[in-house]
């Protein structure tokens, strides 16, 4: 490729600032209110004038600990769960996919397709009736039942993706020099597969963790609620106090497992594992 | 080790294509056998169902006297290479090797692997590349490496999937050397597939020359070379490949292209009633006639004619002469060469010369063959009239008396270098 012009460079310095804006100043704008002082919240200043964690006491320790701690707890549980139970019958169900040829395979992806397009809004009426009649409302499994059925058609797309890309060759090898199948799938494919997966379970652990509609619909109390819908609770310290400096608080809290994830993770999704497998 | 016996493999897919149709093979304790064939031929599913990579969908396949039709391919223990090596990217150069021997748990202290790896690794000069990942490896080490795995199995034969052919020209050479030194020094019985009939006719003690799925001869390499079945193989094997021409019987001669060849008893009996044949003749067997003393000259045919391009390749010059074939046989060859892989380009006669030879390109020359080294064909079923069952015995004969020589005289010099240790 020819090295770009001058004036190239310029436009894309431009645009680039312009989207990094756009996109960071929302949450820039979280952070820096979340240091806020409630009674200072409506100075109109971007920064803090005076940075407090005041937010911060109160959603930890203060008034709104009873909320928001029982609702972290929920969050990371049920989020935690859901991820784990997607990935790993996704990757069975990827693998099959990727290596099988059996009846209905298409079938099979359509339909994990057609799921995960299916506009949530609609499940949660017939869903929340379902629930209080079996009595699944407001509890974790009541919850991690929706969740799967949003983050395993993904990962099940994205596992199927990735095990395509590992030479079969491998697997083949592995048999011959003596392995069962299943030590074959596991000390050749699974190695490989790592990466994929880490990455399918970060997806999905975020689908899960930023839901809020199966949130607030699906539960009533601290028992089950997660954070995202625990936030539209809290109120002000009286009632002529609005409660944006705790929700702000509330939300870095729950971004910043997300941040810190996304960092350490990056590492593991590179690709470029599976080279010197087969012919360079 | 083991022999291996093939007995009516038939390959079936689900689609109803035969890719494998029938194939019969007796492959002795220790021999190195070659399938080769043109793309498509079949060879590499026999392989893989040799293996136990695809279903058998008929037939018998023995490994030593153990029916293995159902086993799983870590119960027929068998080593296979593959053509893209098939290394575990995430494993260093050592592991990879140690790996057959890990999955067998318990029968190896980490002692006895280290030793097994360890001896493998020098015999294939890997030792310092033990601890580096496959993919810092160069095309040959990794080759060496898959290598490795096969030899630390003792398995009772070695496979080879085209291992050669993701390597470059040089390499290659080496490589091909290094197996059959290798196969020698351990007396284990391989099959090696390959579509490059080079390496067919420079490794294998036997070769199975195959197309569309049929076996069409089983021979010593210098067998399929001077005694050939049929026009199939005559013309696989040999590079420059062989040259086909129509020849017309006209009374007391076959008129070729260039030149008519008196008939004698033999050819007379041998071609029959047929009025036209297909005849080939290797490029090697012609000669500059000039080059030749008169004695010589006077046992074959020389004939002038039009040299198009020459090429000279240090040792040998190659001359191409171009010639109109016959419309009855024109069929027949081309779709030979379509068989061999061929694009159907224009009729011509390659002709092999001593690197002592003064033709030019556009020269007028005069050239010599000796008719008793001719093939000819018959034109509809392809099938070779000169073929001689006696002589073609008596090379295998030679041959495998050749082979079990050899065999033995590796496995006394490693018995020695052994015991010098």
């Amino acid at each position: 490729m020819k090295a770009l012009s001058t004036r190239m460079r310029v436009w894309w310095v431009v645009i680039t600032i312009a989207v990094l804006v756009w996109s960071l100043l929302p949450v820039a704008a979280i952070f820096a209110t979340s240091f806020k002082l409630p009674s200072q919240l409506d100075v109109g200043t971007f920064l803090p004038k005076t940075w407090s964690t005041t937010n911060y006491e109160q959603i930890f320790t203060g008034s709104a600990k009873d909320l928001f701690l029982p609702a972290l707890r929920n969050s990371i549980g049920i989020s935690l769960i859901a991820t784990a139970v997607a990935v790993v019958l996704a990757t069975f169900a990827a693998y099959a996919i990727a290596r099988l040829d059996f009846p209905g395979k298409r079938l099979i992806l359509t339909t994990a397709l057609g799921v995960s397009i299916f506009p949530v809004i609609s499940l949660v009426t017939p869903l929340f009736n379902l629930w209080r009649n079996i009595g699944l409302y407001d509890t974790w499994l009541g919850l991690i039942i929706p969740y799967l059925s949003l983050t395993l058609p993904i990962s099940i797309w994205t596992l199927a993706a990735f095990f395509r890309q590992i030479p079969w060759e491998l697997e083949q090898a592995a048999q011959v020099d003596g392995a069962t199948p299943w030590q074959a799938f596991r000390k050749a494919v699974v190695p490989l597969a790592a990466p994929g997966v880490f990455t399918t379970a970060l997806i999905a652990f975020f689908i899960a963790w930023n839901d809020f509609v199966y949130g607030i619909s699906l539960t009533s109390t601290s028992r089950a609620r997660p954070v995202p819908a625990a936030l539209a609770f809290f109120t002000g310290a009286s009632q002529f106090e609005e409660p944006t400096g705790a929700i702000s608080a509330a939300a870095v809290v729950v971004t910043v497992p997300v941040v810190i994830l996304v960092l350490l993770f990056q590492r593991q999704i590179v690709s470029g594992l599976t080279q010197g497998a087969v012919k360079g | 080790m083991a022999a291996i016996t093939l007995k009516d493999i038939v390959k079936r897919y689900p689609d109803g294509f035969l890719a494998v149709k029938g194939v019969s093979l007796d492959i002795k304790d220790g021999e190195f056998v070659i399938l080769v064939g043109p793309s498509g031929c079949g060879k590499s599913t026999l392989l893989r169902m040799i293996v136990g990579l695809e279903d058998i969908s008929d037939g018998e396949l023995r490994i030593g006297d153990v029916v293995v039709n159902d086993k799983a391919p870590r119960d027929r223990h068998l080593a296979m290479v593959f053509q893209n090596y098939a290394l575990y990217p995430h494993l260093t150069v050592f592991e990879n090797i140690a790996f057959p021997l890990r999955l067998q748990k318990g029968q190896f202290s980490d002692e006895e692997i280290r030793e097994k790896v360890e001896h493998a690794a020098a015999t294939l000069e890997l030792q310092d590349h033990l601890q580096r990942k496959p993919a810092n490896l160069s095309g040959g080490q990794r080759q060496r490496v898959a290598m490795g795995r096969a030899i630390v199995r003792e398995a009772n034969a070695f496979l080879f999937d085209e291992p050669l052919s993701n390597l470059d020209a040089k390499l290659r050479g080496q490589m091909r050397t290094e197996i059959a030194r290798m196969q020698r020094r351990l007396g284990t019985t391989t099959v090696y597939v390959t579509h490059d009939q080079t390496e067919a006719m420079t490794l294998g003690d036997r070769v199975a020359v195959l197309r569309k799925g049929e076996l069409q001869q089983v021979s010593s390499p210098r067998g399929l070379y001077e005694q050939p079945v049929n026009l199939f193989v005559a013309g696989f094997i040999g590079s420059p490949p062989m040259n086909f021409m129509p020849g017309e019987v006209t009374g007391d001669a076959l008129r070729l292209p260039f030149v008519d060849v008196p008939l004698d008893d033999r050819l007379r009996s041998r071609i029959g009633e047929r009025r036209i044949v297909i005849v080939g003749v290797r490029p090697e067997h012609f000669s500059d006639a000039g080059l030749l003393d008169d004695a010589k000259r006077s046992r074959g045919v020389s004939f002038e004619s039009e040299v198009d391009v020459t090429e000279w390749l240090g040792a040998d010059l190659y001359a191409y002469i171009p010639f109109e074939t016959s419309a009855e046989v024109a069929g027949t060859l081309e779709e030979l060469d379509r068989d061999l892989d061929g694009e159907g380009m224009r009729t011509q006669l390659v002709v092999a010369l001593d690197d002592a030879s003064r033709i030019r390109d556009g020269d007028t020359a005069t050239l010599w063959f000796d008719p008793a080294r001719m093939l000819v064909f018959d034109p509809e079923s392809g099938e070779n009239l000169m073929f001689d069952p006696d002589e073609a015995k008596a090379i295998d004969e030679q041959n495998e008396a050749d082979r079990r020589a050899s065999l033995e005289r590796a496995q006394a010099r490693e018995k020695a270098a052994a015991g010098s240790r």
